[in-house]
């Protein structure tokens, strides 16, 4: 399913190879900053060359090769700079020696950018405009064209972004265990992040835009090869698949939004489901539960249900009590209201709303008027039902739900 | 030559809207899908956006220190932009053809809404002056 990403024959060969140049030529000239500009060159050179050309013997080698030299051509103007400019030579002076380089060659650069890319001092955008330019291979304009911005915008959101990794003097080298499990949750959360935008993207744009749910689950896939004991990689990669396999089913023929219980189970994609269960089941096996696990867990309870009704909710209702003591938030609460309504139906949801209105974090936000409406509605009370209908439609960021969240008010209206 | 062509409501207007037939609603919907891909397969279009609502409009003005100072009341007879297009065009003639066709969006019932859309030229940045 993954073949649209690639519009070149070797665009897949280059985004894998684009984490490992890098590593070469940062550790050749001691400067990461750079040399991820020397292979984003590098890999446009690439891909105007090779169409014309062919792929070269030794990709890797060629791609080290162009970016190396554009580090030279680089550094000799950065000396002339420094030459005319005597009074600034001692400031930059130890710009290149600012990152410890290893010299160990056997360590995993894939993983050393992974880590670097989203480090917990970047903002999300600034993390995941790097993340996917370094260690994805994107290049400046595609991930612009991701994100609907124009790239001039792009390029400087990651270029602050490493300047900010520069200021707080993160060296190029792989985190100990120890950091690792301290910083992996910030990893996690950008990979989920650009999951969740290319998902919520895909909906109500015709637009061609580059696939990121797609890119979120290949980056996903090649850190759990990096790192296939943790089981909460594993875990992201299930909730990716088990969410993804219902992406057929979630758009009418309009792009019209189409919520879980009106979809056509038909339309989910099983091969996806399977795999995720079976990810799932065994990074449960290995006994630390965490959020991303639970939040699979929820996710192919759905997945297993011929129908709405046939859904186990007194299981989603339990996995929600759970998640809500792992990663309590708001939205688990939101959630967990929705399954005990399903449960213990919907005055006992309404009560648990009631709880978060006092919540400043979700007070007045639109969910709660868009979930309050559906539960008026199965109490029968379409006259509220309609009122938080059209609350929630006035205050969704989104056209498609905005769209869904009208009719569903017309269509109460109009019985 | 870019025009933006804009479509404007009071928020009486806007809150009729959340008033409409499911069958009306759709129509609408479907309309702007519709007329965004005409606009694009015939080499015009720049960019669209819709807005969010009047009721999430807030007018902010500096404080004396430059704090944000919010203020969400407006007349009622304010007209708020709903979305625009930017479309790029060779006349203005043009630019006034396309915007008819949004104003065509169905209405209540289904019938053209004829709704007015404002148009203006967009300027051109320094580039055509050779700065």
């Amino acid at each position: 399913m993954a073949e649209h990403l690639y519009n070149a024959p070797f665009e897949h060969l280059l985004r894998e190879l684009a984490p490992q140049v890098i590593g070469a030529v940062a550790r050749r000239f001691r400067d990461f900053f750079s040399a991820e500009d020397a292979v984003q060159e590098a890999m446009i050179a690439a891909f105007t060359q090779w169409p014309q050309e062919g792929v070269p013997e030794n990709p890797r080698g060629w791609l080290i090769q162009v970016a190396s030299r554009r580090m030279t051509d680089h550094m000799r103007s950065e000396i002339a700079r420094r030459e005319r400019e005597t009074a600034v030579a001692a400031e930059t002076e130890n710009l290149t020696s600012f990152l410890e380089v290893e010299t160990d060659m056997d360590s995993d650069d894939t993983l050393i950018l992974l880590f670097m890319c989203c480090h917990p001092a970047l903002s999300p955008s600034s993390a995941i405009a790097l993340t996917l330019r370094a260690v994805g291979g994107l290049t400046t304009a595609e991930i612009a064209h991701a994100f609907l911005v124009p790239e001039a915008t792009m390029a400087q959101r990651i270029s602050r972004a490493k300047q900010t990794i520069k200021t707080s003097g993160v060296p190029f080298r792989l985190p100990s265990p120890h950091e690792r499990t301290v910083r992996l949750p910030a990893v996690l959360h950008v990979l989920y992040l650009i999951f969740s935008e290319g998902y919520t993207s895909s909906i109500g744009s015709h637009l061609q835009r580059f696939d990121l749910a797609c890119e979120a689950i290949r980056l996903t896939r090649n850190t759990k090869t990096l790192l296939p004991d943790n089981p909460e990689v594993a875990g992201l990669l299930a909730l990716m698949l088990l969410t993804d396999a219902r992406r057929a089913a979630r758009t009418g023929p309009n792009e019209e939004l189409i919520p879980l219980d009106k979809q056509d189970r038909k339309l989910w994609d099983r091969s996806q489901i399977s795999e995720g269960i079976e990810l799932l089941a065994a990074a449960l096996s290995k006994g630390a539960v965490g959020l991303y696990q639970i939040q699979a867990a929820i996710a192919a309870v759905h997945d297993e249900a011929e129908s709405v009704g046939d859904t186990d909710w007194p299981q989603i209702l339990a996995l929600y009590e759970l998640l809500k003591r792992v990663a309590p938030s708001p939205m688990v609460a939101l959630n967990l209201a929705i399954a005990a309504a399903m449960v213990h139906g919907p005055a006992k949801g309404l009560d648990l709303l009631r709880a978060l209105d006092r919540d400043p974090r979700i007070a007045g936000h639109y969910r709660l008027d868009a979930v309050r409406a559906h539960f008026f509605e199965k109490m029968g009370d379409y006259k509220a039902a309609i009122q938080h209908f059209r609350i929630a439609a006035a205050g969704t960021t989104s056209m498609p739900e905005r769209n869904y969240l009208l009719t569903e008010a017309a269509r109460l209206a109009g019985d | 030559m870019k025009y933006i062509l804009m479509m404007n409501g009071k928020k009486s207007d806007f809150e009729g809207y959340a008033r409409w037939s499911k069958e009306d609603l759709q129509a609408n919907v479907s309309f702007m899908r519709a007329f965004s891909k005409e606009l694009k397969d015939s080499g015009v279009f720049v960019s669209t956006e819709g807005l969010g609502w009047p009721s999430e409009a807030k007018l902010v003005k500096a404080g004396k220190n430059g704090e944000p100072i919010t203020d969400g009341v407006f007349p009622e007879s304010k007209e708020f932009l709903a979305g625009y297009w930017i479309i790029d065009v060779e006349s203005p003639e043009q630019a006034y053809k396309v915007a008819a066709r949004a104003s065509q969006a169905p209405g209540p019932g289904g019938k053209p809404g004829n709704m007015p859309i404002e148009v203006r030229p967009v300027l051109s940045g320094h580039a055509d002056l050779g700065l």
